[in-house]
């Protein structure tokens, strides 16, 4: 399935941790969801959350940056620190996290605005353009950064919506990026796409390395495998196995895990 | 045979019918229901189809075309000459109509004989006095011309009614014999089912479409009959109404459709604001708990009817808003003479508006998907940027809809404007004052007893065709806007 040399070559570039989970349990009303979770989240690298459906995985990763206390029966305890940090101290605005904390989800949701105000949002949100032509440098470099600014530079005042799914989801990751976060989340961002567009996302997520630092949750094992360096196994809310991609692929620790990466459970 | 024996028969023979399909088609089958085309209730609907339906289409057309043959033969019978001066043959007609109607009476009271009634030689006077025992009162004036007629029209009457037993009932037979002949194992009586039931919706569809269209004619014939006796352009262009049922009135329509365009806008203002506002708190705020309370309470506020919010604002809005407006009121402005004024119906219209609004608003506003709201949280955007930017400009089209039903319903409302806006058509911007709307204006012209043809009864029409006018356009507007941009998140 996969090319065991290639991964074994591959080398993780950084080793600063960028996110601490310490103990992370979260109730959803009486479900408890996920089970006292400790991960570390390297800078500047691509780390995959692996699993069967239902096991969790977007549940954590919708913690990082605190979506889940827009639900209301959604309950979280333990600490999540991001640079020694605990997001979840009382003094920690959300608001304020979620703007270092970008976030791609599953389905391509532009604002039913132009491509322009889709891009600009974050940003004017937050003040980080001091005039028109501020503003017109950041859309332009997000887009480009979203490897989608050939395909829309000549539109940018068309309707986000009108876009192809694969460009719209582009699309979603420029808009992300331009409110300038450290840290990327991916819901299963290439699950509504065609594989030419999958292919063009991750490469995406390959460029987006060189500055943030990615999680991304996926259901494609070789997708995992193609763009992380790390990958953590989650298995009915509790995390099975956390380690390099490569090792993880080729040399599990865990039965489970196992089971999972050669298709016996699921 | 009576309509109503006539069609309990007919119903009776389908009956009959769908037990001989059904039957016909499982022995056709070998009684076994594997080997037919449907299911053996559909032989025998499509049996009993064949049946009904030709002969009730015979029955209905027959019912409406029997009086307008029968009358006009008779009509044709009556010499010219018997129609007095001054009247019409129209009117004979109706008494050959009443007295043949006294005439079936007693015969069904048995108070004459049956071929009493017929002869034709019958004593007029005795004739009177027997009808005045039944209880049909018969002027002085009939003649033996009426008599003859009303004789002639129970003739004929009878003849048809015989006859159209007769056909129906063989119609009947005849859809009973085709059905039967045709039901076997391999006849496709499930898609011949199918398609009547189609035509039925089809049908049911068409009956709302073809009132509407009923509404238009009835209200165009009575307005073109207005603009023959009255100028259109000082219907539209004078500013006085005033009309006296003893001529010479002026029956100018801006002022009324001032009134109703102030009210109306009044009334906007208030439950625009509030209904969008509560709409908001409902669909984004409020906990489930709050919202399943409060949701249904606001929309009682629609089940009230509209002449209660017309006591309300005959009895408490309008007293109160003259204690401070009025003469000695808190704010010493006597801007106000008496209670009924614009501001106290365009007030109490608007409370009434508000579940039209938030309730319609709250169902578009959540109709927005939640990627919508969590895209933009995810971007770190206060819930409240989130609603300003993207909820409620994607939810824009439908509540600029919402916002246009309102208002023609607001256009549409009468009696909180018969109570709370006073009777007084005047052009004047001052709020405080008393107006009166189109449709309070309809209703005072057509109550009491005025004379159809006159200009200020038929004035009516033309007011209720310009009101049709905008509300219509005002719908058709508000159901373009919704639709054009319906797609947009989708």
């Amino acid at each position: 399935m996969l090319d065991d040399q290639q991964l074994v070559d591959r080398k993780v570039q950084s080793k600063e941790a960028k996110i601490a989970a310490r103990g992370v349990n979260v109730h959803y009303g009486v479900t408890h969801a996920i089970k006292d979770v400790d991960v570390d989240i390297d800078h500047k690298t691509v780390t995959a959350f692996i699993g069967p459906s239902g096991c969790g995985k977007s549940t954590f990763l919708r913690c990082i940056n605190r979506m889940n206390d827009t639900i209301d029966v959604a309950r979280v305890t333990g600490d999540i620190l991001i640079d020694n940090e605990n997001i979840y101290d009382k003094k920690v605005d959300p608001v304020q996290l979620r703007a270092k904390v970008g976030m791609v989800f599953q389905k391509p949701n532009p604002f039913p605005k132009s491509i322009y105000d889709n891009i600009a949002y974050g940003p004017r949100i937050h003040g980080l353009a001091k005039s028109k032509a501020d503003l017109d440098e950041i859309v332009e470099k997000s887009l480009r950064r979203g490897a989608i600014w050939d395909e829309v530079k000549d539109r940018l005042n068309a309707p986000g919506t009108g876009l192809s799914g694969g460009q719209q989801q582009r699309l979603c990751i420029a808009r992300a990026v331009a409110t300038e976060p450290e840290v990327l989340l991916m819901d299963e961002p290439c699950s509504a796409l065609d594989p030419i567009a999958t292919a063009q996302v991750e490469e995406l997520i390959d460029e987006l390395r060189q500055n943030y630092s990615v999680v991304i949750v996926t259901h494609s094992m070789q997708q995992a495998a193609r763009v992380s360096q790390k990958t953590a196994f989650f298995h009915l809310g509790t995390l099975v196995e956390f380690g390099e991609t490569g090792q993880i692929f080729t040399n599990p620790q865990d039965e489970r895990t196992e089971s999972y990466i050669t298709g016996r459970i699921g | 045979m009576s309509a109503f024996w006539l069609l309990l028969l007919v119903l009776g023979i389908a009956l009959v019918s769908y037990v001989l399909g059904r039957g016909r088609a499982l022995s056709s089958a070998g009684g076994d229901i594997r080997n037919l085309h449907s299911l053996p209730v559909y032989y025998g609907a499509n049996a009993a189809l064949f049946v009904l339906i030709p002969s009730l289409i015979l029955l209905m057309l027959w019912m409406v075309a029997q009086p307008l043959v029968v009358g006009a033969r008779v009509q044709a019978s009556i010499p010219a000459e018997a129609v007095s001066e001054g009247s019409t043959i129209g009117l004979v007609m109706s008494d050959v109509r009443r007295v043949a109607d006294g005439l079936d009476l007693a015969v069904a009271q048995g108070v004459i004989e049956p071929s009493y009634a017929t002869t034709s030689d019958t004593n007029l006077t005795e004739v009177r006095e027997r009808l005045g025992d039944v209880g049909v009162a018969l002027g002085s004036d009939i003649s033996v011309t009426v008599l003859t007629a009303a004789q002639l029209l129970r003739e004929t009457n009878a003849s048809w009614y015989f006859w159209r037993t007769v056909l129906v009932v063989a119609l009947a037979l005849a859809g009973l014999g085709y059905a039967y002949s045709m039901t076997q194992k391999d006849f496709r009586a499930r898609n011949t089912v199918e398609r009547v039931i189609l035509y039925l919706l089809i049908g049911a569809a068409s009956i709302a479409i073809l009132t509407t269209v009923g509404i238009l004619f009835s209200l165009i014939f009575n307005t073109v009959e207005f603009f023959r006796i009255y100028p259109a352009s000082e219907f539209f262009f004078s500013l006085t109404w005033s009309p006296s049922f003893g001529g010479g009135s002026e029956l100018g329509i801006l002022p009324l459709l001032w009134g109703t365009f102030y009210i109306s806008l009044i009334a906007l203002l208030v439950a625009v604001p509030i209904g969008l506002l509560s709409a908001i708190y409902l669909s984004e705020y409020a906990s489930p708990a709050v919202r399943s309370i409060a949701k249904p309470l606001l929309e009682v506020l629609a089940g009230i009817p509209t002449i209660v919010y017309g006591l309300f604002a005959l009895l408490t809005v309008g007293p109160f808003l003259v204690s401070f407006f009025g003469q000695n009121g808190h704010f010493g402005v006597n801007w106000m003479a008496g209670g009924t004024a614009v501001m106290t119906a365009g007030l109490v219209m608007g409370i009434m508006l508000i579940p039209f609004v938030s309730s319609l608003s709250d169902d578009i506003i959540n109709a927005v998907p939640q990627a919508m709201r969590d895209g933009s949280l995810g971007l770190g955007a206060t819930k409240s940027e989130t609603i300003k930017q993207v909820v409620l400009p994607a939810a824009l089209p439908g509540i600029v809809g919402a916002i246009l039903l309102a208002a023609s319903r607001a256009i549409g409302e009468t009696m909180i404007v018969v109570l709370g806006a006073g009777a007084a058509a005047r052009l004047s911007m001052n709020p405080f004052d008393a107006m009166t709307t189109v449709t309070a204006k309809i209703v005072s012209q057509l109550t009491g007893d005025s004379d159809f043809a006159s200009p200020e009864a038929l004035v009516a029409f033309a007011l209720g065709m310009t009101l049709f006018v905008i509300t219509l356009g005002l719908n058709v507007f508000a159901l373009y806007i919704v639709r054009k941009y319906r797609e947009q998140y989708e």
